[in-house]
């Protein structure tokens, strides 16, 4: 029974990795760009929510009406003065300018906050805490089941944004073919602003989950960028529903480290992320080539 | 006035000189066939039309109005579609999404995706598939389908039949030839100088970047065209700006 219950808790995390990750993933799948500032932006927004809890005693949930705006306007701006340049330059200047943009924020943060450790979970009460206990041995928290259905709600409202509705299609279409949208009268560019828009406004939502589940300081965006890009590797990159899958395996792995061993935590997860890219690398190959060779033997 | 004016149009691929010095003229209604061998400066010329490539010098007028520096998606508003070579539909996309997303973004009273179907019967049965599992043929008539959805006063058409089935060339022909029974304006560029002379009411041939020649498609025989397009005699109508 306690194993069934760290894979649970493993399931819970996992649903916090898809959700910090599902921005990340997003971007990527639209832009190309690696986002190195997403963690620091999450962290950005959990900062905002609690001087908004802090100072106004505005509940989280409320805090967020006004700060997923407020930040979806900074990725706008972000895309228009900083990764729109970049990206002409090439690949990695996006990355070495998201990097730069990571280490400006973690420092203005400290500056303005200093290097002490909050959290959003006192602004929320018992729910912070609460859980339903199954039996002596599995519990679920009830802020754990507010994640997972946040983290499916959101990556499963996400999908159906860019499947169903027109501005969807257009996004679907310019991470497809930036050069071509052009010509059937869509500006790339301002797409690619309402998409960092967006990735913005998730990385939001993120950052207030991590606030309400654990702590953080204005040095915590690292850790969190890391986690995203791990599930979001594992999941494939530009895949939504991969995402979610992603961050469920990555939590589960964690959690079955630490059950093994209590230094296991990250080191399995780190292993398992390892073991998937491995996996990758040798056997897409063999996949593309076992492909190839049916397809040969039906045209035959 | 024409619809399209084209002058002193110079473009460039880096150092490479790609388009010089080009003067076209286009009327409403009117088929242009652009020939030449690869490397003239056909695609070009047609993307520096569109927007999709800078010019380095010259002027584009469409409708009156200056359109040098316009982006191409404004180009898109004001009735200029290119269909590009290689087709490039979303092929991650349904042939139903590829047209939709273009519908609305162009002129007002934009093509229909029943008006489009009607053009390109043969894409009905494949709404629902993806793009990138078409044929070539289907996914030729797609792109052209797609460039119609929004409602082009000036349709550009690169390399409409490269790669395709005879078979497949047929059928698109035939959809072109209700489009421009609809007095449609089409700048053609086509390899198939038989079938290009057949469509266009008029022929521009380029070399290397250069108008070689130009003139009207019922006057203009195959050994002519050849000859520009080779570079075999002088330039006869080059300084005869396009028309």
């Amino acid at each position: 029974m306690i194993f069934l219950n760290q894979i649970l808790q493993g399931l819970f995390l996992g649903a916090y990795y898809a959700l910090i990750a599902c921005s990340l993933s997003f971007l990527f799948g639209v832009m190309r760009i690696i986002n190195l500032a997403h963690g620091s932006l999450a962290v950005l927004a959990a900062f905002l929510l609690f001087v908004l809890a802090d100072r106004f005693g505005l509940s989280p949930w409320l805090g967020l009406i006004a700060v997923v705006p407020v930040m979806a306007a900074l990725g706008w701006v972000l895309q228009v003065l900083v990764l729109e340049r970049s990206l002409k330059g090439g690949l990695l200047v996006p990355l070495l300018s998201t990097f730069g943009l990571a280490i400006v924020v973690d420092n203005l943060l400290f500056e303005g906050f200093g290097a002490d450790t909050r959290s959003l979970a006192p602004a929320i009460g018992d729910l912070a805490f609460a859980s339903w206990t199954l039996s002596d041995d599995v519990t679920i928290g009830q802020l754990d089941v507010i994640i997972l259905v946040a983290a499916i709600t959101v990556l499963g409202g996400l999908q159906l944004f860019l499947a169903r509705t027109r501005l969807g299609r257009t996004i679907r279409a310019t991470a497809e073919e930036p050069e071509i949208v052009g010509l059937i009268g869509i500006d790339s560019r301002a797409v690619y602003a309402l998409a960092t828009a967006i990735a913005l406004a998730l990385a939001a939502i993120a950052g207030a989950f991590l606030g309400l589940r654990a702590t953080f300081n204005p040095y915590s965006g690292g850790m969190q960028l890391l986690f995203a890009f791990e599930a979001v590797v594992i999941g494939g990159f530009g895949s939504l529903w991969g995402t979610l899958i992603g961050g469920i395996v990555l939590g589960i792995a964690q959690n079955l480290g630490a059950f093994i061993t209590p230094h296991g935590f990250l080191i399995a997860g780190h292993g398992f992320f390892l073991a998937v890219l491995i996996a990758r690398l040798y056997l897409a190959p063999l996949a593309d080539r076992v492909r190839r060779r049916g397809r040969k033997v039906v045209a035959a | 006035m024409s619809l399209l004016t084209v002058e002193g149009l110079e473009a460039r691929h880096g150092l490479l000189h790609a388009v010089r010095g080009v003067d076209l003229a286009l009327d409403e209604g009117e088929t242009l066939a652009l020939v030449g061998a690869n490397g003239a400066g056909k695609t070009t010329l047609l993307r520096a039309i569109a927007g999709a490539h800078r010019a380095a010098a010259g002027r584009i007028r469409f409708a009156g109005a200056d359109i040098t520096t316009l982006p191409a998606h404004r180009r898109v508003k004001l009735g200029i579609a290119l269909v590009p070579e290689g087709r490039r539909l979303f092929t991650g996309m349904t042939v139903e999404e590829n047209l939709l997303v273009a519908a609305g973004r162009g002129r007002a009273g934009g093509g229909t995706l029943a008006t489009v179907l009607e053009a390109f019967p043969q894409l009905r049965p494949k709404l629902k598939a993806r793009a990138g599992d078409l044929s070539g043929g289907q996914q030729q008539a797609a792109a052209i389908a797609r460039a119609l959805m929004s409602n082009p006063r000036l349709l550009l058409l690169d390399e409409v039949s490269l790669g395709l089935s005879p078979v497949a060339v047929d059928q698109l022909y035939l959809s072109l030839q209700t489009l421009l029974a609809g007095g449609a304006t089409i700048v053609l560029v086509e390899q198939d100088l038989g079938r290009a002379l057949r469509v266009a009411s008029r022929v521009v041939c380029l070399l290397e970047g250069r108008v070689t020649y130009a003139g009207a498609a019922g006057e203009t025989t195959r050994e002519r065209v050849m000859d520009a397009y080779f570079g075999l005699s002088g330039a006869p109508d080059a300084t005869a700006g396009g028309r």
